[in-house]
């Protein structure tokens, strides 16, 4: 990976406009606007499902109806309209590659723009990409290596049809289909997604990558992600998200689940940069995501985050700890500039003996913007030893936005210990005025000091990750000195 | 639900009995109108997520006793902070008991509701501050309809008054069930002092619920320390709602110490309206049986360079529940707040439950704002320290329970409260710890 200096630094914050605001001229095969069960029956024979698929769907469509949009988040917007959404849309030569040349030029320009060029991916970082453009995956790659080892790693349809035993026992176990509005609505309309499956005693030897991107106006990206670690297993599991700029707004409401069998471990790492709205909150992409694990005995989730983007954000990476000794950790930094809004945290349910979890989240607001850290620690009374510990930091930059943290703890058990802890600041004048002092000017103290505030969370995030993650830092910052 | 049916229509009677041509009165039909449309909370509501009024509303409450109870001061006695002397102000199933109280009104009034509401001479007061700082949620607007007996104190300026005013509700149980609506408003002018200590007791058991609303007004560099025992029995329940509207540089401190009763809910709010205010929120909770406790707080932090203070601690055994909901909220113009929330808990059974949500609203950035929430158990090797030196079992439980609540009881200024907290304590752990403070 090319080493980024100081001088790309200061190129990248001159252009302050979203630098992935472009829009990629791709045949679109797209259904009608609009959502019924004929929408959903052609989705799903679009997919090639067999019947107990679009059975499942339909019943999640049917329990949605009835279902009533959240609004106890601590969020505000124009709620979208569900009937004006085209429920799928994927680009319309879709070709199976097996090397990058077949690959439509013109997609290849937009990996390009987004940095991601496959080629180099490839050589340098070693990660196999199942990218994800408008929901229908168009490249895999290392799938040679991966199925030596037989780890399954494709779309979640390429999964419905090739393994359906393995999706039809776990799918809509940890997140279940009428698990809340969001989800359901994605139980019933997900185009596609990401299926993972790591066999008995296999040690996934690299990071397994999706970049998803909404592209083709007008579709909500409703996007279903499924990793199953069997027993003793480990996976390293990354996502990541860019999106065109767009003036009317965007809804994307993914669904991802996570079961780890006994001893298993899964590590799960997003970095979030979908398009915020412009400066005047215009715009910007609606994201409400369903994100939750399930630990088996002895079993391990780590969830990892770095919430840039998004004008909304709701979205609450949970752990079920269900067996004893399992451990649940979530690390999470949301950054909010401008007027975006974000409602995030963890869930932690403690259900098994011994079982420990972790919660450190950062929260940075700027401009106008709204944060909120909102998270659960729930201890069961048959969970004894149970143990907790959780952390909120909140940093504040200039007075017109917020900080909010709203943590719910609920006991049961006498053996518990759980701690929280919380801190709101600023940035101390006295740290710029040390970073000035040195002739570090008060642009890239502030960038310093944030870095400093969320290493806890960048070290966690592998390797590749954490770089892209601490220029997102900085350039969604970028223009809130004051 | 029956009982808001009944006491939308017991208005009317109260219309009957009270003065509807006084200007308080527009103010009770605004609020029984809001109690129509609000009803009870219900556990759908954000603040009411860990209690529910079910179990408390299925009574038949009666809503105007009969009250010809006397009760003689020596078989009261024991509720009253009775070593040291307190001007006191009594209520008996609602009603004023003047042969238990001493009231006055030499330089400071302390007296009753009624008749604030409707002297002439009170009524600048009333227009100021009646029904101003309380909120309109439907739990206060049924008491601000019904409001008619309660503690009025007003302290003018430069006084400290010279000895605590005690204020106690007594119910009798002469009614199989028994609803009481008790409105306080206190108001503290400019320089001045006053110490408070307030009480619910039920003399038997048959089913109490008291709604109580207590305003309180601190003006510039007054100090206030409310204390607020909360020990009744097992078929009392309390719904306490407090508000507190505090000037520049006043000081305000509300100790509250919940060892008792069916359902114990305190709503405590502060609001700063001024520059440099100090607030202090601190509670014990020492709960058992199938008691349940909920402490929902809030300070609102209006103003520039002020601090608040609150450390809530919670001991609950057997079947208990106890909940904190504390809030804090800091306005944009509220620079250089330093606000404090610490929430302690120690579960020692396993039936017991405690659920909190220690809560941040901040939108200032200058501000320094923490807030710590723990649940844990007693320190084993603090406890083996103590067995090693031949203390019983019991007792060392104790003496920690003890210290961990310690915090609470040395902000508290008058030794004869401390003493009393101190012995319910260890009637509550069941021990005699042979030592008062």
């Amino acid at each position: 990976m090319s080493k980024y200096t100081e001088d790309d630094l200061r190129e990248e914050l001159k252009t302050k406009e979203y630098e992935y605001g472009f829009y990629t001229d791709i045949e679109s095969d797209t259904f009608p606007v609009g959502l019924n069960e004929d929408i959903i029956k052609a989705i799903s024979s679009k997919k090639e499902e067999p019947l107990w698929m679009t059975e499942w769907r339909l019943e999640s469509f049917r329990a949605w109806k009835e279902m009533l949009e959240p609004e106890w988040a601590n969020v505000n917007y124009v709620k979208p309209d569900f009937q004006a959404i085209s429920y799928y849309s994927a680009p319309n030569k879709k070709p199976k590659y097996d090397s990058l040349d077949e690959v439509d030029p013109e997609l290849l320009e937009t990996f390009k723009k987004l940095g991601i060029s496959l080629d180099e991916q490839k050589k340098l970082a070693g990660v196999a990409m199942d990218v994800v453009v408008d929901s229908v995956s168009v490249a895999t790659t290392f799938k040679k290596t991966l199925n030596e080892k037989g780890i399954i790693f494709c779309s979640i349809s390429e999964a419905i049809r090739e393994y359906p035993e393995l999706v039809r026992k776990y799918i809509g176990t940890v997140v279940p289909q009428k698990d809340n509005f969001y989800a359901a609505l994605n139980s019933a309309v997900f185009s596609d997604g990401s299926f993972c499956y790591i066999p008995k005693g296999v040690k996934c030897p690299m990071e397994l990558s999706t970049y998803f991107r909404i592209n083709q106006a007008g579709t909500g990206q409703f996007e279903r992600t499924l990793v199953i670690a069997d027993e003793g297993s480990y996976v390293s599991y990354l996502e990541g998200c860019t999106a065109p700029s767009r003036d009317e707004n965007q809804l994307h409401a993914a669904v991802v689940e996570l079961i780890a069998l006994e001893d298993a471990e899964i590590k799960y790492s997003t970095v979030q940069n979908w398009f915020p709205g412009n400066a005047e909150g215009k715009g910007g992409v609606y994201n409400f995501v369903t994100k939750r694990g399930l630990c088996e005995k002895n079993a391990k989730i780590s969830w990892t985050q770095v919430e840039t983007g998004s004008a909304i954000t709701w979205k609450y990476p949970s752990c079920v700890l269900k067996g004893d000794n399992s451990v649940g950790e979530f690390y999470s930094i949301a950054v909010t500039n401008n007027f975006q809004q974000a409602d995030t945290g963890t869930k932690m349910i403690h259900l098994g003996k011994n079982t420990k979890s972790t919660i450190i989240s950062k929260g940075i607001s700027a401009g106008k913007s709204q944060n909120s850290y909102r998270g659960l620690v729930q201890i069961s009374s048959r969970a004894d030893n149970a143990r907790n510990f959780s952390q909120c930091d909140s940093l504040l930059m200039g007075n017109e936005c917020g900080a909010h943290t709203f943590p719910y703890i609920e006991a049961k058990n006498k053996t518990a210990k759980i701690e929280h802890e919380a801190t709101t600041s600023k940035i101390g004048e006295d740290q710029i005025f040390y970073c000035n002092q040195r002739g570090i000017d008060t642009e890239k103290a502030i960038a310093l000091i944030v870095n400093g505030f969320s290493k806890e969370v960048l070290n966690k995030l592998p390797m590749e990750f954490a770089v892209e993650a601490q220029k997102l830092l900085e350039i969604s910052l970028e223009g809130s000195v004051g | 639900m029956e009982l808001k049916e009944k006491l939308i229509s017991s208005f009317m009677a109260f219309e009957n009995l009270v003065d509807v041509d006084l200007p308080v009165h527009d103010v009770r039909s605004e609020a029984i109108k809001r109690f129509e449309s609000q009803g009870f909370p219900s556990k759908k509501e954000e603040n009411w997520k860990y209690t529910s009024l079910n179990n408390v509303l299925k009574h038949n409450y009666s809503v105007f006793p009969k009250h010809d109870n006397a009760i003689e001061y020596n078989d009261v006695k024991k509720y009253f902070i009775h070593d040291i002397d307190t001007y006191k102000v009594v209520f008996i199933d609602g009603k004023y008991a003047s042969h238990l109280s001493q009231t006055t009104h030499e330089g400071i009034d302390v007296c009753l509701m009624s008749s604030a509401l409707s002297k002439p001479k009170y009524q600048p007061i009333i227009e100021n501050y009646f029904d101003k700082v309380a909120t309109k949620d439907g739990l206060t607007s049924l008491n601000t309809a019904f409001s008619c007996e309660g503690a009025y104190i007003h302290i003018g300026k430069n006084i400290s008054v010279a000895k605590p005013i005690q204020i106690v509700h007594f119910s009798t149980g002469s009614e199989a069930a028994l609803m009481l609506q008790p409105r306080n408003l206190i108001v503290v002018d400019e320089n001045s002092h006053v110490q408070i200590i307030e009480r619910h007791q039920s003399l038997t058991d048959n089913p109490v619920l008291t709604n109580s609303v207590t305003e309180i007004y601190a003006d510039k560099r007054a100090i206030v320390d409310y204390y607020k025992i909360q020990n009744d029995n097992e078929n009392a329940s309390l719904i306490d709602n407090t508000f507190i509207d505090q000037k520049r540089e006043s000081v305000t401190s509300v100790h509250t110490f919940s060892f008792g009763g069916k359902l114990t809910r305190n709503n405590l709010n502060f609001y700063q309206n001024g520059e440099r205010i100090d607030s202090t929120l601190k509670g014990v909770t020492i709960i058992g049986n199938k008691q349940h406790v909920d402490h929902n707080t809030l300070v609102h932090h209006i103003e520039p360079n002020c601090e608040s203070h609150q450390d809530y601690k919670g001991i609950f055994g057997d079947s208990a529940t106890g909940v904190f909901n504390g809030k804090v909220i800091v306005n944009k113009e509220a620079q250089k707040t330093n606000a404090f929330q610490a929430n302690n808990n120690i579960l020692v059974s396993d039936k017991a439950t405690i659920n909190t949500k220690p809560q941040l609203e901040i939108f200032a950035d200058d501000v320094k704002c923490s807030h710590g929430c723990t649940i844990g158990q007693l320190d084993e090797s603090a406890m083996f320290y103590l067995r090693s030196r031949g203390i019983p079992e019991k007792e060392a439980k104790a003496l920690l329970m003890y210290a961990f609540s310690n915090n609470v009881l040395s902000s508290v200024k008058i030794p004869e409260i401390k003493q009393r907290i101190t012995k319910i304590i260890a009637t509550k752990l069941g021990v005699n710890i042979g030592f008062d403070l």
